[in-house]
């Protein structure tokens, strides 16, 4: 079983982080009654005596005593940090896996990625190399942070950088959080595209997320309870925005429900490395399928269902209904609608009681109206893992990576190039030690470029393909 | 004379269980329809060859379980030991934390060489068990990363390793619509390799063996579990003890060797396929009755229209007349109705068995004409019943069964390798672009060979 550090950076990256904690412990408890310290938890987990203070060496078996999550905390202000520490979770955290200053970053990318950059290195590289000797067989460093901002965007992206030179044979997911149209930070433009040139050359895959998206979601979901129709039948703990069943039941804070469906993603995505199914679907397997050249390895994800009703008995066609949905724009967790767009690759990985011709079944009904690129028109990597998430009986994470996240890179482009064109609010920026004119249009040019590599892609499509010549063999 | 079953892989170690598990409740039940002395020594050579006893008496499987992660083999071990009746070795696995991650590259060239050691002392530990080793049988699909990559590296340090022992691959071709989408890159990598180190290639497809489950079976939610449990029967039904016509009242005490034998005369013609009829629900077992002639007529026309089971057989597709020569087509546009043999092997198992007319099956003009059609075909008949079924027949075919599906696989490849997608997952592991060039070329030979039979 190998081991993930999860590296929450900068206030977003943070409270997203906070509630995929209180997710993950919550889903464990569900399904480890004994209290037994498994292979599962400790994919995330580690176990410590905390008579020798938290620091202690892991405890392998037997009971649990203390959960240590595997996680590094990063903020240039206290804040946050702070109130994660006096709040229900404290215990969770390592108090010395944390890296916090006083003055922020003043959302600038410059700061966060050259100054603190810099300041902090050591201390860093050391923090996770400590987590990094607590783990038996570490596979993959998940990073969550936001693009728009100055520490999770810029110093985010720095320890992106860090961890493919210290670590280069374990692999980097990063949760990015774009920041939407009506943003109200001015230079998130500048931030997010500074950021995305990082992300382009050293993460092996993206799972973009837009606040927009999530926020539709939750509109949804209250609606629907709103509206009466479904209220009382709908199992509270099933939402997947909902903390209902965790440590953290008082007040809700805004963002914790939109928070909470970041929080579900990671927790799916990593369902089938922790338990058990029948047919395993590990990270670098999603690495290895989903990301056919280099830099193309941005994934819009959908999770189905929303919410589970109560009712036990669940007819195949709410099943067939769960897939179909996983397609439908407003499932998506960025504004697309990849259905339209092309399809590089896609996979589904299903939790709960579903069988193979189940999936089998779907695939073969969807996949006529959706358009696969020429040389991968079957391209569907599957895994089933028999453990559902909590409330559910049955649920499906789709990740595909498809030419619709190229109007998410234009839109991001354009409002950058109005900025920049008038060079507003360069100075802050420039005057940043290490921080030049020629990092803003080489960040620019790989935006650009990955553009340009999505548009010759989209190009392709409807274009009826001539199959390749195959080998002749003289007979 | 005992085999040695290599389990890898999430797939290799699911099928390897569900085997041992029908070989063992066949052997334990009352259904075999013949006297108690011909059941006790069916019984002694079904131990003899796939498990030895230890001192509880508990019979443990002749195998080694081989997995780059440690769920699944975990899981096997301890499914097998609560059945009661068997149980594997558990010394006998090897696994690691990481899995393969669908990577053929990092299966062959960095799980291999890293492990080969461990690895093969568990198969020399295994070996040195068997009073006489009859040789290997790897079970592994071709899809995913470890059962092919690792799969492929370990069989040639089988062939290094026992240069005289009869290694039979056998693979699970994936599903046509993606389980893994590189899978057909690593199924081009893995036959090719296969094929230069095993005797045979014994070949299951996931979409016929589904279709058997949903027609035959009337299995309504199909799992892997229920895709497993009929290729088991399959297996089975080919590996339980049998008589061959020289074997005399006794068991054959070489499967390996006679399967190969009878079946592959030439090291250009190695792919195997295997078809069993009847198949039906257990529960129906008891209120079906099948004759022979009726069982025999449906198989030979399995055999010759390339029907994957007994219903939606295309009886119009007959034999060429005899003088005519088939036509032969590269091309896949054009179907090859008519499915040549180059030898053909049916055991038949149960009541009767002897008096069972064979000779449509020795009809010249299903096979080529290199061998006279006394040597292409033969037949092992079992009065022993197998596994519940009064009658059972199964075929094992060295013929173009498989012609179509390897051109599509091999077609496909081709077509994403024109584009170069994926290569760079590849290449990060030491498999570069020449390899690929390799093995579309040893595999295009091949499709070629049976192409124009």
């Amino acid at each position: 079983m190998t081991q993930s550090v999860v590296v929450q950076v900068g206030q977003c990256g943070n409270q997203v982080g906070c509630r995929f904690w209180d997710l993950a412990l919550r889903e464990h408890a569900a399904v480890n009654k004994k209290g037994i310290y498994d292979e599962a938890l400790s994919s995330f987990f580690r176990n410590v005596d905390t008579r020798s203070g938290g620091d202690g060496p892991g405890i392998y078996k037997g009971k649990i005593c203390s959960l240590k999550a595997r996680a590094l905390l990063i903020d240039m202000e206290e804040g946050v940090v702070n109130e994660i520490l006096q709040g229900p979770l404290r215990d969770v955290f390592d108090s010395k896996q944390l890296i916090t200053d006083v003055s922020g970053s003043g959302n600038n990318w410059a700061v966060g990625h050259k100054l603190y950059g810099y300041q902090y290195r050591e201390n860093i590289v050391e923090k996770l190399r400590k987590s990094a000797e607590h783990c038996d067989c570490l596979q993959c460093f998940f990073i969550i942070h936001s693009m728009g901002g100055g520490t999770g965007s810029g110093l985010g992206t720095f320890v992106l950088n860090l961890l493919e030179d210290e670590f280069p044979e374990v692999y980097r997911f990063v949760t990015s959080v774009y920041p939407s149209g009506e943003d109200d930070v001015i230079t998130s433009p500048y931030n997010s595209v500074l950021a995305m040139k990082e992300l382009n050359e050293h993460a092996d895959c993206v799972l973009p997320v837009e606040n927009e998206s999530l926020f539709d979601i939750v509109n949804k979901i209250n609606q629907m309870i709103n509206s009466g129709k479904l209220g009382s039948t709908m199992k509270q703990n099933s939402l997947v925005t909902s903390s209902a069943g965790s440590v953290k039941t008082l007040q809700e804070k805004p963002f914790d429900a939109m928070n909470n469906i970041v929080a579900n993603l990671l927790l799916n995505l990593t369902s089938s490395a922790r338990f058990e199914g029948s047919l395993n679907m590990d990270l670098n397997e999603i690495s290895m399928n989903l990301v056919p050249f280099p830099r193309l390895h941005y994934l819009v994800s959908s999770l189905t269902p929303l919410y589970t009703l109560a009712d036990v008995n669940v007819p195949s066609r709410r099943l067939d209904q769960m897939f179909s949905d996983a397609f439908s724009r407003d499932h998506q967790l960025i504004q697309a609608d990849p259905k339209h767009s092309l399809y590089l690759a896609c996979a589904l990985l299903v939790r709960g009681n579903v069988q193979v011709s189940d999936l089998r079944r779907n695939i073969e009904r969807l996949k006529s109206s959706l358009h696969f690129v020429s040389w991968n028109q079957e391209g569907w990597k599957t895994g089933l893992c028999s453990v559902p998430p909590v409330g559910h009986s049955h649920s499906l994470l789709a990740l595909a990576n498809n030419t619709c996240v190229k109007p998410t890179f234009i839109e991001l482009k354009e409002r950058f190039m109005k900025l920049y064109k008038k060079k507003a609010h360069l100075h802050h920026y420039l005057q940043i030690d290490g921080m030049e004119q020629s990092c803003f249009s080489e960040a620019v040019s790989s935006l650009s470029d990955l553009i340009e590599e999505y548009n010759e892609l989209d190009a392709t499509k409807g274009v009826p393909g001539t199959d390749p010549s195959r080998l002749k063999i003289a007979v | 004379m005992s085999i040695v079953t290599v389990q890898l892989g999430q797939c290799g170690n699911q099928i390897g269980h569900e085997v041992f598990q029908s070989l063992c409740s066949d052997i334990r039940g009352t259904h075999g329809l013949c006297s108690k002395k011909e059941n006790q020594s069916y019984q002694d050579a079904c131990k003899e060859r796939f498990f030895w006893e230890e001192e509880s008496g508990v019979p443990v499987a002749r195998a080694v379980l081989v997995d780059m992660e440690p769920k699944v083999i975990s899981q096997t071990l301890s499914t097998a030991a609560r059945s009661g009746c068997w149980k594997y070795n558990n010394q006998s696995h090897f696994c690691q934390k990481q899995g393969s991650g669908n990577n053929w590259a990092n299966g062959y060239s960095v799980h291999g060489p890293r492990h080969k050691e461990s690895i093969m002392n568990l198969v020399q530990k295994e070996a040195e068990k068997c009073d006489r080793l009859g040789g290997f049988v790897t079970i592994m699909s071709l899809a995913g990363g470890t059962g092919s990559g690792l799969g492929a590296f370990v069989t040639q340090c089988l062939r290094d390793a026992f240069p005289t022992s009869f290694i039979l691959n056998h693979v699970i071709w994936p599903y046509g619509t993606g389980e893994v989408i590189v899978q057909n890159y690593n199924s081009v990598l893995t036959l090719s390799h296969l094929y230069r180190s095993a005797d045979a290639l014994l070949v299951h497809e996931n979409d016929v063996i589904h279709k058997v489950c949903a027609q035959l079976m009337n299995i309504k939610h199909i799992s892997f579990r229920d895709v497993n449990q009929v290729i088991a029967h399959q297996l089975g039904s080919v590996f339980q003890p049998t008589h061959t016509p020289e074997g005399g009242p006794n068991y054959s005490r070489n499967p390996l060797g006679d399967l190969m034998e009878t079946l592959v005369p030439h090291p250009e013609f190695k792919m195997l396929g295997l078809r069993n009829i009847p198949q039906i629900p257990e529960t129906s077992l008891p209120y079906s009755t099948f004759s022979w002639p009726g069982l025999i007529k449906h198989l030979r026309q399995m055999l010759i229209a390339n029907a994957q089971m007994e219903e939606g057989i295309d009886w119009q597709v007959r034999p060429p007349p005899a003088g005519s020569s088939t036509p032969s087509s590269h091309s896949t546009k054009r179907p090859l109705h008519f499915n040549t043999s180059i030898a053909n092997l049916v055991i038949l198992r149960g009541k009767d068995v002897h008096s069972v007319d064979l000779g449509s099956f020795q009809d010249p003009c299903l096979y080529t004409s290199w061998l006279n059609p006394q040597d292409a075909f033969n037949a092992w008949r079992t009065p022993r019943a197998f596994n519940k079924y009064e009658k059972s027949a199964s075929l094992v075919s060295n013929s173009q069964f498989l012609l179509k599906p390897l051109d599509s696989v091999v077609g496909k490849a081709w077509n994403m390798f024109a584009s170069r997608a994926y290569i760079h997952q590849y290449t990060k592991f030491g498999i570069e672009e020449e390899d690929f060039l390799d093995s579309f070329t040893t595999l295009e030979q091949v499709i070629s060979s049976y192409s124009t039979l």
